[in-house]
């Protein structure tokens, strides 16, 4: 089947198209802009451009996948609301795929557990750890790297770059998730066509908001 | 051939997405408006917090987009172009329209328009009292906006006189609600207080009314100031608070500047059409004051629906109708929201 995989969790804009089935998972093209200010700009041109290339229109596509987080708040809804739009527009569902999944999804294995950390910027990173098999055993959590209580030693991520030498781990490849990765990490229930879950963001965090005091006197308003 | 517009609206705090249909006559037809608002979440912060709204727009983008084709019965591929909110408003809040707009428009192959949220608010009359004469008088006043413009085309070229220097219209009906211990939005429970009170009460300051002040901007904010310390005088002499009274003196000052203003622009541009929307125009006093002072001054009143004058997405379809009407250019796919768009740009 072809897919549409979708992420804007980190600075990389992010779309590919897929061929997967029970034999093969195979990216036929995509497209990465590394730029934390550009998810709303070019998260559907990248999404068109990749269908170009791959010789597919949009309306070939059998389901989406979309990377929700955890991720900065604003760039990760671009991702996601073109998800949703695109599952409507299309009638195809839409698989929710957690953004650090995908990432580890495209870690070269070895005996070792890793970590994984993305950007969450206000000096903290989303963080989650997984076993030498690449499933998930804690989080995802956002923390100050400074904070982090674990013995593993090997991160991947941009976050793990940024922050490898105060956590004190080995940064490993990837720095950002792929459209194969995200694809991965969802094969089971597209092939199965399972009812997908809601595309629900990880934000981890709740809004900045203050109540106001009772009253403000006139000085404060 | 008659077209389907779809618009969508993101751009504070209502998720909106209205359907028009554009016939060959140039006329729009409303096909279905939906709205999500979330209003109430904002409520308890006693204004609109930007993450909180992004959030909800995230949430209630497509489903409100299906409940806007059931209404209209329509299917998606019978879209002919779509339009969307690209400023001004909330960054957070325009970015979730526009991802969505350009996906919708994109799998549907159709053209997209990033159009002026501003030029929706005056555009949205036209579903209820059609075609609008040229050259034409705005005035838009609601909880984020509070200008004066001259449109001599509603698809391509908007003038503004003049805006508010300080808080918008809105704001102040918020804050004064505060001050009053009245609930968020401060617009129905002011109108509603003031209804039982004396508006010559009270002689609250009318802003930016002096001879040397710019004749078409506004300032609410000496306004809410004056409102707050006279309720604490009054607390602190030991009296009781008048509420209806504070409400109808404070009503009544922003009516009369607002329309005050508008009349003389109207005249000084020699205008014939004054148009009031957005949301402060369902206030019941500025309606009456405008119909009274445009009667004296024969200049023809029209005020949408107050459906249509809050945040919608039919407003940004309707404006996106006469867009495509006028043959304007599509929006290069990878344009960006701009929360500052200045009125004078229309369509991107
Ligand atoms: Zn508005």
């Amino acid at each position: 089947m072809l897919v549409l995989a979708i992420d804007t969790a980190t600075p990389a804009v992010t779309a590919g198209i897929v061929a997967v089935d029970e034999a093969e998972l195979v990216t036929r093209a995509d497209r990465v802009t590394v730029d934390p200010r550009a998810h709303g700009e070019l998260i559907a041109p990248h999404a068109l451009a990749a269908a170009e290339e791959a010789g597919v229109t949009l309306r070939e596509l059998d389901a989406i996948v979309c990377g929700v987080g955890p991720g900065p708040f604003t760039g990760l809804r671009a991702g996601m609301a073109t998800a949703a739009a695109y599952a409507h527009a299309l009638g195809i569902p839409a698989y929710p795929v957690c953004s650090l999944d995908a990432i580890a999804s495209d870690v070269v294995r070895t005996e070792k557990p890793f970590l994984v950390f993305t950007d969450a910027r206000r000096r903290e990173v989303y963080w989650a750890a997984y076993d030498a098999s690449g499933a998930r055993t804690d989080g995802p959590h956002v923390q100050r790297p400074a904070d982090i209580e674990t013995d593993i030693r090997v991160a991947a991520g941009d976050g793990a770059l940024q922050y490898a030498a105060s956590v004190g781990v080995v940064p490993i490849e990837p720095r950002f998730p792929s459209p194969a990765g995200l694809v991965r990490v969802a094969r089971t229930a597209l092939l199965e066509r399972a009812e997908p879950e809601p595309l629900t963001p990880l934000y981890l965090r709740r809004p900045d908001a203050v109540e106001p005091a009772a009253r403000k006197r006139v000085t404060a308003l | 051939m008659a077209r389907v517009i779809m618009g969508i609206e993101s751009s504070c705090d209502e998720t909106g997405v209205g359907l028009v249909r554009l016939h060959d006559d140039g006329t729009v037809e409303l096909l279905a408006d939906e709205v999500a608002s979330s209003v109430d979440q904002h409520a308890r912060f006693g204004g609109v917090v930007p993450e909180v709204a992004s959030r909800a727009h995230l949430e209630a983008m497509v489903p409100t987009a299906e409940r806007a084709f059931a209404t209209a019965g329509l299917k998606l591929s019978d879209v002919d172009a779509i339009a969307v909110t690209a400023g001004p408003g909330l960054a957070g809040a325009l970015l979730v329209g526009v991802s969505a707009a350009k996906a919708y428009a994109t799998a549907l192959d159709v053209p997209l328009y990033g159009v002026n949220h501003l030029a929706g608010h005056i555009a949205v009359d036209t579903l209820q009292h059609g075609p609008l004469p040229t050259p034409v008088l705005a005035l838009l006043v609601s909880g984020g906006h509070t200008q004066l413009l001259r449109v001599d085309d509603i698809a391509s070229s908007i003038t503004e006189l003049g805006s508010t220097v300080d808080d918008a219209a809105g704001e102040a009906y918020d804050k004064v609600a505060r001050v009053l211990e009245l609930p968020y939005p401060g617009g129905p429970p002011i109108d509603k207080a003031a209804k039982q009170g004396n508006p010559k009460a009270i002689a609250f300051p009318r802003g930016m009314t002096g001879p040397r002040d710019a004749k078409f901007d506004f300032s609410f904010s000496g306004l809410k100031t004056a409102v707050a310390r006279w309720v604490e005088n009054a607390e602190r002499a030991g009296d009781q608070v008048p509420v209806n009274d504070v409400a109808a003196s404070f009503q009544e000052a922003v009516a009369d500047v607002l329309t005050a203003k508008a009349i003389r622009a109207a005249r000084e541009q020699n205008i014939g059409t004054l148009v009031i929307s957005g949301g402060v125009a369902a206030n019941s006093r500025l309606s009456e004051l405008a119909a009274e002072r445009c009667a004296e001054a024969g200049i023809e009143l029209r005020v949408p629906r107050p459906r249509l004058c809050t945040d919608n997405g039919a407003m940004i379809a309707a404006l996106g109708a006469h867009v495509v009407a006028a043959g304007r250019s599509v929006a290069p796919l990878d344009f960006s929201a701009n929360p500052g768009l200045p009125v004078n740009v229309v369509s991107l």
